[in-house]
C-alpha cells in the first residue's frame, strides 16, 4: 500500500474500498467486544468461518469480527446484513442453521431471535428491538459495521473524510469555531466546553512551539466500559478526532493514555496507529498537507487517580501518578511543562462527526446546554445490560425502562447512580430528570464518563455509600489530608452505621467531614468523593436513620443487621438448607422442621436462596 | 520594579508582587495563616490543606491552598471565614487522629480551638506532609527517601525499604519533621488532646469575619 497523499486520492481509495465490499451480497457481523469474548464469541466466529467456507460462500458473504454492538446481555450476538437480522446468545452449534436459514435462504431461526419481554413477540430486525430503537448511535453505530483492525473498512465508511476537510478546507480557527457552534462538551464527565479548551491551548505560549494533545482512556469507574468499547471497536474515529484536534490546536505530538487492563483496546490501537502511519494519515506530511503529528500509546499501571489530568501527565512523564495543584492550567503548562490539551476518548470520537455533519446539524440533537449524544454503560439491576448511546435530553426514565427494559424479576426501582465514584444516586422521584450536564449536577449527581448503575429494592443505600468510599479510599493517591484521612474516617463511620453501631452524632460528623473533603481536597477525585455519601444522605436519609435507630436494613444487605430464621410451620424438613449451609449452623432431622443456630450463622443467605417452601425468613 | 497586583485580604486592599502566593502576601501584611507542609525554601506541596483560604472572584467562591495560589488582580481573600474555620478545624482533627504525638499538631489544636477528636484514632507516627522528602531532594540533593503505595497505605521510605547509600545521615529530615517532637506534656494516647495552652491562646483572638 502506498501513502495517500491528497484528499482526491483518499476519495478514490474510499470508492475502491467500498466497491470491494459491494462485491459481497451479504454480511455477517459477529460482535467481538470484550463482553461477547467472555462468552466465547470467537468460537462462534470460527464456526461461521467454517460454515461459510464449507458452503462455498466465501466470495459472496463478508464475515467480520467487529467491535461491541452494545447489547451485552444477549451475547454472543451476530447480525446478518443487509436484512439486519439480530441473533442472540449464539453457540457454535447454532451457526449451521443460521447460515442455512438466513444466509442461504431468507428465513430466520426463530429461537435465536430477540423476544420482547412485554408481549413475548419475536423481533428479527436489529433496529426494531426496543433496546436499539430508542437509541441514537451516532458514535457507536460504526462499531457493528467495521473490523477494527482494518483501516480500509473505516475509510470505506467515509472515515478520514473529516480530516481531509479539516486539513484542506478549513483554517484552525474555523475548526474550533465549528466545535464551538456544535456545543461539544467534554465527555469525560465534567462537561467543560471543548472549543474553549482548544482555544486556550492554541493561544498558550510555548517557547519551542511544542504542544501536546492527549487522549484520556484511563476509564476506571466501576461498571463503565464506554471508552473501552470505542477504542476496541472503532479506534480510527478517536485517532481521526485527534489529528483534527492537532490541526486546530497546532499540536505536534499526541499520547493516548490507556489502562493496561484493556489489552484488546491497546492491541487495536497499536494496529490502527501502524495502519494510519502506513497510509500517511499520521506522522509526517499527513495527506500531503504538510501537517506533522504522531501519536504514542502510553499504558497506565492501574491507578484510578491517573484519570485526573495532572496525575495522568505525571504518569506519562514517568513520575508517580499524583495530582498537583492546577493554579496554572494544563493548557498552559501541562505535559513536560508544555501547553497540553486533554480530552476523553468519546470527545475525540465526536469531532469527526461534527465536521462531517456540520456544526449546526450536530447541535440539532440535544438540549440547550448539552448537545449531541452520550454513551452510557447501563448496568446493575436492569434487564438489558449493555452500552447505550442516547441523545442528550432523554430522561433517565426512558433509559431505564424503555431501553433498559426495567428491573428483572419485577422488583421495584430504587435509584440510579451516574457519574461513578464522583457522582450520586438519583431516586425514583427524579427519574424524569433529562440527561444534561447541568441538570444532573442540580440533582446532586453528574454526567460522569457514562457509568449508569441501576439499583432496585434489594440494594442498600448505606452499603452503596460504603462501597464507593471503600473504592475511593483505596484509589486516593494519599497526597492530601482531607482525601486520604477524611475518606478513611468517613468509611469507618459508614461501616459503623452498616453494622448497626452508628449514632446520630456520627451521621452529623459524616456530613461535616464530607463537606470539608469536598471543599478542601487537592484534586477532582477528592472534591467529588463525597458525592455518593452526600447524595445518599440527601435522598435516602431514612435508610441511614433506620440503620442507626432501629438497627434495620430494609434491603436485607447489611449482614450485621439481618437474621435468618426458619418458620417451623412452613418447613417440611427436606434438609436442603441444612446440607447447603457452609457454617453448619442449621440443625434438624429429616421431615422435622429445622432451626438456625444464630451464634454460628454467617448470614450468607444460602438457606434463604435454596429453600423451595419459603420457610426461611430474612429480617 | 516588578509588576504589582491589587487584591483584598480580609477586607483590606493590598498590593503584592506578581509571582507571590496568597500566603506570601498575607504573611507580608501580618495576616496569620496556619501551615504544616509548607516551608520556605521548599517547593509548595499543597497537601496538608491547612492553609486553605476562601478566594472570591465576582460571585464565585472557592477554598484554595494559599501556599500555592498565585496572587491575582481583583480577588478577595478571606483567611478566617466561617467556611475556612470549619475546614481548618476538621483538618487538624483528622491529622491528630493519625498523629496524636505531634507537638506541632497539638499546638495547632489549642490555637484553633480543637477540643475534641471525634474520629477513630490510631497513632501512625507520620502525617505524610512530605517535608522530609522535599528537603532531602531539594536542599540536600540526596533524594534518598520517597513515597510508597497510595491511599491509606501511603508511607515514606527508602528504596526497597532498605538503608540506602544515598542517605548521608545528615538529619535534615528529622529537623523538618512536624511529628518527631513530643507534645510538651509528654506522650499522648490516640484521641487525647493536650490543650494545655487553650485558655492562654484565646481563640477569641481569631474572630469570624463573616
Amino acid at each position: 500500500m502506498t501513502r495517500i497523499t491528497s484528499p482526491a486520492a483518499l476519495e478514490q481509495f474510499r470508492q475502491e474500498a467500498q466497491a470491494k465490499r459491494e462485491r459481497f451480497k451479504m454480511g455477517v457481523s459477529v460482535c467481538g467486544g470484550t463482553g461477547c469474548q467472555a462468552q466465547e464469541c470467537k468460537d462462534v466466529f470460527e464456526a461461521f468461518r467454517t460454515a461459510i467456507h464449507d458452503g462455498g460462500l466465501a466470495d459472496t458473504v463478508e464475515l467480520k469480527l467487529t467491535g461491541c454492538h452494545g447489547f451485552c446481555e444477549m451475547g454472543p450476538l451476530a447480525v446478518i446484513h443487509p436484512a439486519g437480522i439480530f441473533y442472540k446468545r449464539i453457540t457454535p452449534e447454532d451457526v449451521p442453521s443460521i447460515v442455512e436459514k438466513s444466509v442461504l435462504g431468507d428465513g430466520v431461526v426463530e429461537e435465536l431471535l430477540f423476544e420482547n419481554p412485554l408481549d413475548g413477540g419475536k423481533v428479527a430486525e436489529e433496529a426494531a428491538i426496543p433496546f436499539y430503537a430508542r437509541q441514537n448511535r451516532m458514535v457507536l453505530g460504526m462499531n457493528g459495521k467495521i473490523d477494527p483492525q482494518n483501516i480500509d473498512d473505516y475509510i470505506a465508511q467515509g472515515g478520514y473524510a473529516a480530516l481531509a476537510k479539516a486539513l484542506f478546507e478549513m483554517e484552525p480557527e474555523d475548526i474550533i469555531d465549528s466545535v464551538e457552534r456544535a456545543g461539544l462538551r467534554g465527555r469525560g464527565g465534567a462537561g467543560f466546553p471543548t472549543a474553549m479548551k482548544w482555544r486556550s491551548c492554541r493561544a498558550a505560549q510555548s517557547s519551542d512551539g511544542t504542544r501536546y494533545l492527549l487522549c484520556n482512556a484511563d476509564e476506571g469507574d466501576p461498571g463503565a466500559y464506554m471508552d473501552r468499547s470505542l477504542l476496541e471497536g472503532n479506534p480510527h474515529a478517536v485517532l481521526e478526532g485527534m489529528v483534527i484536534g492537532a490541526r486546530a490546536i497546532g499540536a505536534t505530538e499526541g499520547y493516548i493514555y490507556v489502562r493496561h487492563e484493556y489489552p484488546l483496546a491497546v492491541e487495536n490501537l497499536l494496529v490502527a496507529l501502524d495502519q494510519a502511519r502506513l497510509y500517511g494519515l499520521l506522522g509526517n506530511n499527513i495527506l500531503g498537507s504538510g501537517l506533522d503529528f504522531d501519536v504514542k500509546v502510553s499504558v497506565g499501571g492501574g491507578a484510578f487517580v491517573c484519570g485526573e489530568s495532572t496525575a495522568l501527565m505525571a504518569s506519562i512523564e514517568g513520575r508517580i501518578g499524583e495530582p498537583r495543584v492546577k493554579h496554572v492550567h494544563t493548557v498552559e503548562k501541562g505535559l513536560f511543562n508544555k501547553p497540553t490539551n486533554l480530552n476523553n476518548v468519546e470527545t475525540w470520537a465526536n469531532v469527526p462527526l461534527i465536521l462531517n455533519e456540520g456544526a449546526d446539524a450536530y447541535a440539532a440533537t440535544g438540549t440547550e446546554s448539552s448537545k449531541g449524544t452520550k454513551i452510557f454503560s447501563l448496568v446493575g439491576k436492569i434487564r438489558n445490560t449493555g452500552l447505550v448511546e442516547v441523545p442528550m435530553g432523554i430522561t433517565l426514565k426512558e433509559i431505564v425502562y424503555d431501553i433498559g427494559g426495567g428491573m428483572p424479576e419485577g422488583k421495584d426501582f430504587k435509584a440510579v447512580q451516574t457519574g461513578g465514584p464522583s457522582g450520586g444516586c438519583i431516586p425514583g422521584s427524579l427519574l424524569d430528570t433529562p440527561v444534561d450536564f447541568d441538570r444532573l449536577v442540580d440533582v446532586g449527581s453528574m454526567m460522569g464518563s457514562g457509568g449508569m448503575i441501576v439499583m432496585d429494592e434489594e440494594t442498600c443505600m448505606v452499603d452503596i455509600a460504603r462501597y464507593f468510599l471503600d473504592f475511593l479510599s483505596e484509589e486516593s493517591c494519599g497526597k492530601c489530608v482531607p482525601c486520604r484521612e477524611g475518606l478513611k474516617q468517613m468509611l469507618a463511620i459508614v461501616s459503623d452505621i452498616a453494622e448497626g453501631e452508628g449514632t446520630r452524632d456520627q451521621l452529623d460528623l459524616l456530613l461535616e467531614t464530607a463537606e470539608v473533603v469536598r471543599d478542601t481536597s487537592l484534586c477532582g477525585l477528592g472534591q467529588t468523593a463525597s458525592n455518593p455519601v452526600l447524595s445518599t444522605i440527601r435522598y435516602f436519609e431514612d435508610e441511614y436513620i433506620e440503620h442507626i435507630e432501629q438497627r434495620k436494613c430494609r434491603a436485607g444487605v447489611c449482614r450485621a443487621l439481618i437474621t435468618y430464621t426458619i418458620d417451623a410451620e412452613l418447613c417440611n424438613g427436606c434438609m436442603r438448607c441444612l446440607k447447603a449451609c457452609p457454617s453448619k449452623a442449621i440443625a434438624g432431622e429429616k421431615k422435622k422442621s429445622h432451626s438456625i443456630d444464630q451464634q454460628n450463622c454467617e448470614k450468607c443467605g444460602i438457606c434463604f436462596e435454596v429453600c423451595e417452601f419459603n420457610a426461611v425468613t430474612r429480617m | 520594579m516588578s509588576e504589582m497586583i491589587n487584591l483584598v485580604i480580609d477586607g483590606q486592599a493590598v498590593e503584592a508582587e506578581r509571582g507571590w502566593t496568597v500566603l506570601e502576601a498575607a504573611r507580608y501584611y501580618g495576616v496569620d495563616i496556619p501551615t504544616l507542609c509548607h516551608k520556605e525554601g521548599l517547593a509548595p506541596y499543597s497537601a496538608c490543606r491547612l492553609c486553605v483560604v476562601e478566594i472570591r472572584r465576582g460571585n464565585r467562591s472557592q477554598l484554595s491552598a494559599s501556599c500555592s495560589f498565585p496572587v491575582q488582580d481583583g480577588i478577595e481573600v478571606l483567611t478566617n471565614s466561617a467556611r475556612v474555620q470549619k475546614s481548618r478545624k476538621v483538618i487538624i482533627e483528622l491529622m491528630l487522629a493519625s498523629c496524636p504525638n505531634s507537638r506541632t499538631l497539638q499546638c495547632l489544636a489549642s490555637k484553633y480551638g480543637v477540643t475534641k477528636i471525634r474520629y477513630k484514632s490510631e497513632d501512625r507516627g507520620c502525617v505524610l506532609c512530605g517535608l522530609c522528602v522535599r528537603v532531602c531532594e531539594e536542599q540536600m540533593g540526596a533524594g534518598a527517601i520517597g513515597f510508597f503505595y497510595r491511599g491509606t497505605g501511603r508511607e515514606v521510605a527508602m528504596p526497597f525499604h532498605t538503608r540506602d547509600e544515598l542517605c548521608r545521615e545528615c538529619g535534615a529530615c528529622l529537623y523538618v519533621c512536624p511529628v518527631c517532637e513530643l507534645p510538651c506534656q509528654g506522650p499522648l494516647q490516640p484521641g487525647e488532646l493536650c490543650n494545655a495552652c487553650l485558655d492562654t491562646l484565646q481563640i477569641e483572638a481569631f474572630p469570624c469575619r463573616e
